[in-house]
């Protein structure tokens, strides 16, 4: 007789391998959307800002561009529709790779970094104007003032909202599932069709989402106890 | 060591700086008064093209400040500038404040950048302060660290703009007793400020603006003592009984 909630079916056995190999997947659509998306929201925040005007004003059209239109839209336009635009030969070349997780990849950081950028531009501009000129005045380029004088400051600020992005990137990994990514929700579906244990492999999934979101928020507060807000 | 020709600059339609012609020789102290909204920080921060100017000609330490071949960051990284407001860099201590140029702008090693700053740092009395941030000082304590930075550049010219305008007048003397300090080691500086004690006693002349242009320019004992313009006159007698207007 099989127990109400069968624990030794996520614990052992090939069942718990496919569920960890899912997790293990999602875990690496987060990690690698948000290295990539970081940095870019970061350069797109800078172009918003920088003192040209068509510069201000394609970081502004690609942000609301991609802003307004749904994930699921964006996943499966760089699943099915991108890889049209490419050579023959390209496409054959990605598609005996993994493309699912590349176009998962492509839609995922795209995404993150448009909302991402608004959160660093915000935080770029609560910090006041003179010590990007105290540090101009030092003879500091404009990058390396930047660098090292404002961006360090604006995200300490702009941690707070990252970290709900951060949140927001991990749950949404699921939605590569509808194109063929094996992360975690693929996976428990998988296991629910292979043993009609919904309950258990649904279960396996939610406590992985909570858990990781948990460790996130923790991993922020422990950067804002060693980084503070400083003010003078 | 600066020559200021004709300098003429707009904000919009506001003509801020009207012809100025200016010199300041090395070692030269020279402080700049004249009411508020007169352009004295126009001036001052042209000087190193924190503003840009409309026509005229700046030249510093031989170095056309507008012309078509200067390194701008070079530039500026030889003119020491201290604000009113301080703008120390308040996610980093005071010590990083003063050795952050000097590593990356002067390539100077961290081991030495931090015996270079730990010396500037006990110049104006805050060695003790080196590894506190500049939240935890006060106003007073601030614009010496901030003068340290500059000073961490090696500048041959500081530029100091209202540096005591926005301090409690019980850390006034503090700072100027560090510009002082400088001064009489020979540093050329150009000083925005209405302490006239400091005119008097430390500057070698004293230039007086008012709507964009210098109306007056004289040694401090002329200066003080036989002011020809009548908005001088009118100037320094506003500021020896601050409160006239309002009695
Ligand atoms: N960024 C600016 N834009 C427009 N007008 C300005 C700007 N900065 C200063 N002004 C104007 O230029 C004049 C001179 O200002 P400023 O040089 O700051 O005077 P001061 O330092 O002598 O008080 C003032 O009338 C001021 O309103
Ligand atoms: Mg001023």
């Amino acid at each position: 007789m099989t127990p109400i909630f069968d624990l030794n079916l996520l614990l052992t056995g090939t069942y718990h391998d496919w569920l960890v190999a899912g997790l293990i997947t999602s875990l690496s659509l987060t990690g690698i959307s948000l290295a990539l998306a970081l940095p870019l929201a970061i350069v797109i925040a800078l172009i918003r800002l920088s003192p040209v005007k068509l510069l201000q004003w394609s970081g502004f059209a690609f942000v609301e561009a991609i802003r307004n239109v749904p994930l699921l839209a964006h996943l499966l336009f760089w699943y099915f529709g991108a890889p049209e635009l490419l050579p023959t030969a390209l496409r054959e070349w990605l598609y005996a790779r993994n493309v699912e997780a590349t176009s998962a990849i492509i839609a995922l950081t795209l995404y993150t970094a448009a909302y991402m950028s608004e959160d660093v531009r915000s935080g770029i501009r609560s910090i006041p104007g003179q010590q990007f000129e105290a540090a101009r005045a030092l003879g500091f380029s404009f990058v390396a003032s930047m660098r090292l004088v404002v961006l360090p400051q604006a995200l300490r600020v702009t941690i707070p909202p990252l970290i709900s992005q951060t949140l927001n990137l991990w749950k949404d990994t699921s939605i590569a599932t509808v194109i063929g990514v094996a992360e975690l929700m693929y996976q428990a579906a998988k296991v629910e069709s292979a043993t009609f244990r919904s309950f258990e492999a649904f279960a396996f999934a939610s406590v992985c989402y909570l858990g990781m979101s948990l460790l996130i928020t923790g991993a922020a507060g422990w950067y804002q106890g060693r980084f503070p807000v400083r003010t003078a | 060591m600066i020559q200021i020709e004709k300098v003429n600059k707009w904000y919009g339609s506001y003509q801020a700086l009207v012809n100025v012609t200016e010199s300041v020789a090395k070692g030269e102290v020279v402080v700049v008064c004249g009411p508020s909204g007169s352009g004295k920080s126009t001036l001052i921060r042209t000087l190193n093209r924190l503003e840009p100017i409309q026509s005229g000609r700046i030249v510093i330490d031989g170095v056309d400040a507008y012309g078509p071949h200067v390194k701008l960051n070079a530039f500026r990284s030889h003119i020491g500038f201290v604000f009113q407001q301080f703008n120390l860099f308040p996610h980093i201590t005071v010590l990083e404040n003063c050795t952050l140029a000097p590593t990356r702008l002067r390539g100077l090693k961290p081991s030495e950048a931090r015996d270079e700053a730990l010396t500037l740092l006990a110049r104006v009395g805050l060695a003790a302060k080196a590894r506190a941030y500049p939240g935890e000082l006060s106003g007073g304590q601030q614009q010496r660290v901030a003068i340290a930075r500059a000073l961490a550049m090696r500048p041959p010219l500081m530029l100091f703009d209202e540096p005591t305008s926005a301090l409690d007048p019980e850390m006034v003397g503090e700072v100027l007793l560090v510009m002082r300090d400088l001064a009489r080691d020979g540093m050329t500086m150009v000083c925005v400020t209405h302490e006239m004690g400091f005119a008097r006693d430390v500057a070698d002349r004293v230039l007086f603006m008012d709507e964009g242009k210098v109306l007056e320019r004289a040694v401090p004992s002329e200066f003080f003592a036989r002011p020809e313009h009548p908005r001088l006159r009118q100037f320094l007698s506003d500021i020896r009984t601050p409160f006239a207007e309002a009695a």
